[in-house]
């Protein structure tokens, strides 16, 4: 598959021996909503890190919108259009809400240090167009004006992740990857999370990578999904195609995890 | 003099002495914020900057004179130089070991301060070099209290340097990203932040911030030595971590704290003023015991 947003082909990852992850392939088309699954330590958090540049592979080639990943620096990965959040909320404590979005922004600003530090008309336009920008992100996930000048750690989590989503768009990414977003939140929260995942693809255009543990959250969003064990690629396919796949029953039930079975 | 004219004489000359440690504090507390590094040749960086000062003085002199035009074009050269020094520094010596354990790049800390010291001291044959000027010694009375011309347009010059830095770092992408490394170096990359960038920066600005405090205080004390920033580098880190270390008004707050503290402490009785740098360090102890963060300095939160 050539014409994929994303393309990995025979991803080997492994730490002093420990294989990770093994000769993984694996795409995500453009526009789609992919899941990521699989028991846990099963290598999807490193996968994850392999794309953003934190982990070098030791084979295997990473391919993303024209550019070859693997040969880019973290910061340069973001700026060819990946953003990514975390499992537990990265925010940056002892900033406020817009300060956090609008620090995703710096990949896509031009005015330098020199031009910061003389305050020129230039940066101050530049700056108002950044804070532009940022609250129409923080409007689209829904949080609204009178949060902007919070401490964004003093929210509630629910909020915060919809921060940290909304600092990942403000990177302007392509490519959305969003590690267990609806970890910590309530039944209604997940309702608004499933929403929100169809709003970033349907009326940003961004297409959505996710691992997740909420089986009935991936099955509701995602077209395609794959499930990775033991650091490799066991089965791929529609919701109804993995629910059906022995593998993939074998891989959660072998995990002495039988809930997550009992969900397909 | 009455109580009062003790009072504000040596409120002004605690200004002054404030304004140098804090204007060093800053950069102590700025690199600390983003490479988690304490810089100990920092208070050599001030040293050089006293040196380049003069030099960049001796170069204009003759064209805009040795007066507060001629010494802002030399302090404004030395910033820049100094600047660019700190900058090398960081790519030569600290860059390689931001992945070592922190005590061997405090070693190497160490290792450049006396590189700094020593370079100086060789070029200099560890004289005192006269840092001549055509500063007048005007000023104005406020009933008993003399305040002179100087210690006016230097403690104006500081502050004006510090409200410059506080606006470049809470109102500029540049700043945002600044305090982003500070916080959480791997986020910041992954929102496009290139940090060897701001890492550079930090230490220019810092050491630029230094280089000003060497050239203002060589110019108003008349004299400068390859041995002059040993000891305002530990008054600035003391500063720095009274304010709290990696908070960028607590440095400002820390520094004047420590100058008025000493500029008093030489009044205490039966304390003679040779008993200054023990009263600060003994400050620097107290606060440690009773706010271990600093004065402004943020705990660090665990998140459950």
């Amino acid at each position: 598959m050539s014409g994929a947003l994303l393309n990995l082909s025979g991803v080997s990852l492994a730490f002093a021996g420990n294989t990770v992850l093994q000769n993984v392939d694996f795409q995500v088309a453009e526009g789609a909503v992919v899941s990521l699954i699989g028991p846990n330590g099963a290598g999807k958090t490193s996968l994850f890190n392999c794309i953003t540049g934190f982990y070098k592979p030791q084979s295997g080639a990473i391919t993303f919108d024209g550019h070859e990943l693997l040969k880019l620096r973290p910061h340069r990965v973001t700026a060819s259009g990946i953003a990514r959040t975390f499992q537990n909320v990265r925010l940056f404590r002892e900033m406020t809400v817009m300060q956090n979005v609008m620090s995703g922004m710096h990949s896509r600003t031009r005015s330098g240090a020199i031009a910061a530090i003389l305050r020129l008309p230039s940066q101050r336009a530049e700056e108002a167009a950044i804070r532009d920008y940022c609250e129409g992100c923080l409007r689209f996930v829904g949080v609204g004006p009178e949060e902007y000048d919070r401490i964004a750690t003093t929210l509630a989590y629910g909020h915060q992740r919809r921060v940290e989503i909304a600092r990942a768009l403000a990177t302007q990414p392509k490519l959305l990857l969003l590690d267990e977003p609806a970890a910590g939140l309530n039944a209604g929260e997940k309702q608004d999370l499933i929403a929100l995942i169809r709003r970033i693809r349907d009326e940003r255009g961004i297409s959505v990578l996710l691992i997740e543990h909420d089986t009935g959250l991936v099955m509701q969003v995602s077209e395609r999904i794959s499930v990775l064990d033991h650091g490799a690629m066991i089965a791929e396919g529609t919701a109804k195609q993995i629910q059906s796949n022995p593998k993939v029953i074998e891989a959660y039930l072998g995990q002495e995890d039988a809930e997550a079975e009992l969900d397909f | 003099m009455s109580v009062f004219d003790i009072i504000s004489h040596q409120l002004v000359n605690g200004l002054v002495l404030g304004s140098f440690y804090a204007l060093v504090a800053l950069g102590y507390t700025m690199i600390f914020g983003v490479i988690k590094l304490l810089n100990f040749a920092h208070g050599d960086l001030y040293m050089v900057g006293g040196f380049l000062g003069f030099l960049s003085l001796s170069a204009v002199a003759s064209v805009v004179g040795s007066d507060w035009p001629g010494i802002f074009i030399a302090m404004f050269l030395s910033m820049i130089a100094v600047g660019c020094i700190g900058v090398v520094i960081e790519r030569v010596a600290y860059h390689p070991m931001l992945a070592a354990p922190r005590l061997s790049i405090l070693i190497t800390a160490l290792a450049v301060s006396l590189v700094l010291q020593n370079t100086v001291l060789s070029l200099t044959g560890g004289q005192y070099t006269a840092f001549k000027t055509d500063l007048g010694f005007g000023g104005i009375n406020l009933g008993s209290l003399f305040i002179s011309y100087n210690q006016m347009v230097l403690v104006a010059t500081s502050g004006v340097l510090m409200i410059a830095l506080h606006l470049f770092v809470t109102r500029t992408q540049f700043g945002r990203a600044m305090r982003a490394v500070s916080i959480d170096m791997d986020m910041s990359q992954l929102l496009g932040i290139n940090v060897p960038v701001i890492i550079a920066v930090t230490f220019f600005i810092g050491s630029a911030l230094a280089a000003a405090a060497g050239t203002m205080a060589g110019a108003y004390y008349g004299s400068i030595w390859y041995f002059m920033g040993f000891l305002i580098g530990l008054k600035a880190f003391t500063a720095a971590v009274i304010g709290g270390i990696g908070s960028i008004p607590g440095a400002m707050l820390g520094g004047l704290i420590l100058g008025l503290l000493e500029a008093f402490g030489t009044q205490i009785p039966f304390i003679g003023s040779e008993w200054k740098d023990v009263f600060s360090f003994a400050v620097l102890i107290l606060v440690l015991v009773l706010k271990p963060t600093g004065l402004l300095g943020k705990s660090e939160q665990e998140r459950m």
